[in-house]
């Protein structure tokens, strides 16, 4: 087992050191170390998207990812896209025909949806599913997710 | 939101209004209805029903007492009050009511009761807040009561265009008489401006903003983590543990061992993993090393089952459900007989918030947060088993990642109770893993039809019989694995038998969103389509001929609709309608595309359906389903009802394609979503609905468009490829 060591993380843009094993998922370092609750666990084994943060903007499975093999990488979360213009955009979609159910899935949706959209300002359909096939939706938002999407990338309906 | 002294109370036959000043300045509304007699523990006392509150600043602050599951009734109930009172949406604030049997009748969220029961008193409610506003201005201008209109928060004189906001009146309006609320004006619902109109979820942005709202992200200063160990097999019972090794392990600070209590919906033998971290506590888990008495599940394996029901259909036993006439003799003379079997599995709940719930135990009061669709189970089976008086205990309930049916039941709510009794003081989290959850869930039965019927020469269909295998204990089938007498085609077709065979099992059983119909449509529409075709037609043709005439079959108990009765000029209205939205007539056939039709009548909800899908090989692709859906006389939220009837299709869809929870000798063979697969985005299909609107009330929304998605896709299988879905999942996993 791994040493109890300390680790400097760049959390939304701030340094924060949390102890923890070196094994320990990002996901619960997050959570229950540094108390950022809009990162959620659905499954612990990268099935679900509902960890889903980004790792020097690119999204990751934190439930997967031990809090050692962070390093500098930049770690975002929900919270840390609050004041985003590309986060403003999906919020903003979301709220419009509002999205959410039981609403659980939805920070891992919204974080592969920034990522998707930083990456790729006007994806097509078959884009956009490609993108978020990796995020379940236990509620079945899916059709509003893939119309907000398409809202925030300012597209017009097909 | 302190009440201060109470003013008037008015009663009547069916409810009681008691108004109060707010502390602060404002007024304060609660309405309470006598018990509904909805079952044998529910006494005729009235309890809480509302509770809206105006403040002098003219905010309302409206109180949701059901919990939210991602259905909306925390938006869609407090619509119907901010409706009659006349004010506008956007100053209405919900918030949720903690667990209170003392103020709150029926708290709990499931069977599409909600809309259903709360129609007509929430709008009486803000009918008679109204109401006072009205009297309040009258008395401060001296002038008629009748010369007064209201509008978006405000009180109206027209004659001389002066106007009182709500928060202005507030006050006096506290200290006017309340109305009798029989005799409240209620708005002509031409007039409607927030009901039917379409409105976001009132937490969705705070969900959007990362906020702490979830039984899960529950966190207090040096909360500790749970893990539980449980038996490996249903009914399993812990022989001997050595827990030395997790004890020393990183970050524990407790194991437990605890005695099973109550039984599989409460707790089982299990080992407590107490640390600093749900990490630490897994990891430390998997260090114990436990013995287990797994004999009481021996030979509970689905495949024995399954060869059971086949044996039993052999020897076509069974007791009778009903019985009209005499299927056999007339199966015996028929033209023709269809017969086939179909059989569907056990699936499980899969909410994406694993089970949770943290306690603190301090002084003999519990203190709980809990993601629960039904407190009061949780609080009495806590009194019950761990001796917490229920006046000891206080239990929040927070937002739910997800219920469809499975925190109906209270299993975390004790065991999470059970580890805070034992260290006091100290706030404890229970949190499961996937495997856990998957592992220890209270599964939808699975089931063996065996059908026939039979034709006369002009195709007519003239016998039914249905020989349903399925589980239970002393001859009676569970509640969740039961079917009613009164299931279509009963009550259409003159000779007609429904028989049942009930079997033993060890895997604990529970309501899965459309309890039994999810099952029983795709059985029974499945094999009608069979039935159809044999006749000469298809399946929506038959089923208009057997609904040709206006019938009401079964009783509509106490006019509630909580009754099994089915209306089959509403089955046409929505079967009628699809088939016209689909181009049903000119659908095309074979070729690997075809279209496939489902009708359902289950929470009082009218659904019928169409699917188009393609095959290719293994590959099914639903590519659009029609919806024509008849609630009744109004679409509280068109929004959030979408959102319902969409999410329960592709919930519907995902089932049957992939899901199947097996087991052999009481141990389950899923974990994750590997093996138990839920739909994704690719596979969701465009979704089409249309609401006929009748004369009726109107009812909920959470469950009834599920049932018939699946009929509507294993028959369009068959439309597109010939081949018949008789068992499901359409796709075997591992
Ligand atoms: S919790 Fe990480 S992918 Fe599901
Ligand atoms: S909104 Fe419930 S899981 Fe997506």
């Amino acid at each position: 087992m791994p040493e109890e060591d300390e680790f400097v993380l760049v959390v939304n843009g701030e340094e924060r050191t949390v102890r923890a094993s070196a094994d320990m998922p990002l996901l619960w370092a997050l959570r229950q170390e540094l108390g950022l609750s809009g990162v959620k666990f659905g499954c612990g084994a990268g099935l679900c998207g509902a960890c889903t943060v980004h790792l020097d903007g690119s999204p990751v499975r934190s439930c997967l990812l031990p809090v050692g093999d962070v390093g500098s990488s930049k770690v975002t979360t929900l919270e840390g896209l609050q004041d985003d213009p590309l986060a403003e955009k999906l919020f903003d979609a979301w709220l419009e025909i509002d999205v959410m159910q039981c609403g659980y899935c939805q920070a891992g949706q919204i974080m592969t949806a920034h990522a998707l959209l930083a990456d790729n300002p006007k994806p097509s359909a078959g884009e956009v599913d490609a993108a978020m096939e990796g995020n379940i939706c236990r509620c079945g938002t899916y059709p509003r997710i893939r119309e907000a999407i398409r809202i925030a990338s300012g597209q017009e309906k097909a | 939101m302190m009440a201060g002294r109470k003013q008037a109370v008015v009663m009547d036959r069916r409810a009681f209004l008691s108004v109060s000043a707010l502390a602060g300045g404002g007024m304060a509304l609660s309405l309470t209805m006598p018990g509904l007699a909805l079952g044998a523990h529910h006494e005729d006392t009235g309890m809480l029903t509302a509770y809206v509150a105006i403040d002098s600043s003219g905010d309302v602050t409206i109180t949701a007492k059901n919990p939210e599951i991602g259905q909306g009734v925390k938006t869609s109930l407090p619509m119907l009050i901010a409706e009659e009172l006349d004010c506008e949406w956007s100053r209405v604030k919900v918030v949720q009511a903690d667990f209170d049997p003392s103020r709150y009748q029926r708290q709990r969220a499931g069977g599409s009761l909600a809309i259903r029961f709360e129609w007509l008193p929430m709008r009486q409610a803000g009918a008679a807040a109204r109401q006072m506003l009205l009297a309040a201005a009258a008395e401060a201008s001296g002038l008629p009561a009748g010369e007064f209109s209201t509008r978006d928060g405000f009180v109206h004189h027209a004659a001389s265009g002066r106007k009182w906001s709500y928060g202005e009146l507030a006050d006096a309006a506290a200290r006017q008489p309340a109305p009798d609320l029989s005799r409240v004006r209620l708005k002509d619902p031409k007039d409607f401006r927030i009901i039917g109109k379409p409105a976001v979820g009132v937490d969705s942005e705070r969900v959007l903003r990362g906020e702490a709202l979830f039984g899960i992200d529950t966190n207090m200063p040096g909360m500790l983590h749970a893990v539980l160990e449980t038996p490996p097999a249903h009914g399993g019972r812990l022989r001997s543990a050595d827990t030395s090794a997790a004890k020393a392990a990183r970050g524990v600070v407790a194991v437990l061992k605890l005695d099973g209590i109550g039984g599989p919906d409460a707790m089982s033998d299990c080992v407590a993993v107490i640390a600093t971290n749900h990490w630490y506590a897994e990891q430390a888990r998997k260090l114990l090393k436990l013995e287990w008495d797994v004999s009481a599940a021996q030979g509970h394996s689905l495949d024995a089952y399954a060869k059971e029901a086949a044996r039993l259909h052999d020897a076509n036993s069974g007791t009778v459900l009903r019985s009209d006439g005499d299927a056999t003799a007339r199966l015996a003379e028929a033209a023709k007989v269809v017969r086939a079997r179909y059989s569907y599995p056990f699936i499980a709940h899969a909410t994406l918030e694993p089970q949770n719930c943290t306690a603190l135990y301090t002084d003999g009061a519990l203190e709980m947060w809990a993601p629960t669709q039904t407190p009061e189970r949780g609080v009495g089976m806590i009194e019950r088993l761990l001796g917490i008086p229920a006046d000891k205990q206080t239990l929040h309930i927070t937002r739910i990642g997800g219920g469809f049916g499975r925190r109906l039941f209270a299993d975390y709510m004790v065991q999470a109770a059970a580890l805070a009794k034992a260290m006091p003081g100290k706030p404890i989290q229970m949190l499961w893993n996937r495997a856990e959850d998957t592992k220890r869930d209270f599964y939808r039965p699975g089931g063996w039809h065996s059908f026939a019927a039979g034709l006369d020469e002009d195709g007519g269909l003239i016998a039914f019989t249905d020989h349903f295998a399925t589980f239970g204990s002393g001859g009676k089938p569970d509640r969740t694995a039961a079917m009613q007498p009164t299931h279509f085609p009963a009550g259409l077709v003159d000779d007609l038998l429904f028989t049942v065979d009930v079997m033993d099992t060890v895997i604990p059983m529970g309501p899965l969103r459309a309890p039994g119909s999810n099952a029983l449509a795709y059985a029974f529409q499945g094999f009608l389509d069979e039935v159809a075709e044999a006749a000469g037609k298809d399946l929506p043709g038959l089923m208009l001929e057997l609904c040709a005439e206006d019938r009401m079959i079964g009783e509509d108990v106490n006019g509630w609709g909580t009754g099994w009765a089915f209306r089959t000029s509403r089955a046409r209205g929505v079967i009628e309608r699809v088939l016209k939205d689909c181009g049903w007539a000119k659908r095309p056939r074979g070729g690997g595309r075809g279209l496939g039709f489902g009708f359902y009548f289950s929470h009082q909800g009218y659904f019928a359906e169409v699917a188009d899908v393609s095959v290719e090989g293994e590959n099914v692709k639903v590519h659009k389903v029609w919806v024509a859906a008849d609630v009744g006389s109004h679409i509280v939220n068109p929004m959030g009802a979408e959102a319902q009837v969409t999410g329960a299709i592709i919930d519907g869809l995902a089932e049957a394609m992939g899901q199947r929870i097996s087991f052999t000798d009481g141990v389950i063979e899923q974990q994750n979503f590997d093996t138990f697969p839920l739909g994704r985005i690719s596979a969701t299909p465009d979704i089409a609905i249309s609401w006929v609107i009748t004369d009726n009330a109107p009812s909920g929304l959470g469950e009834p468009a599920l049932p018939p998605a699946i009929p509507a896709l294993t028959n369009a299988i068959y439309a597109a490829s010939g081949k018949r879905i008789r068992e499901l999942p359409i796709q075997s996993w591992s």
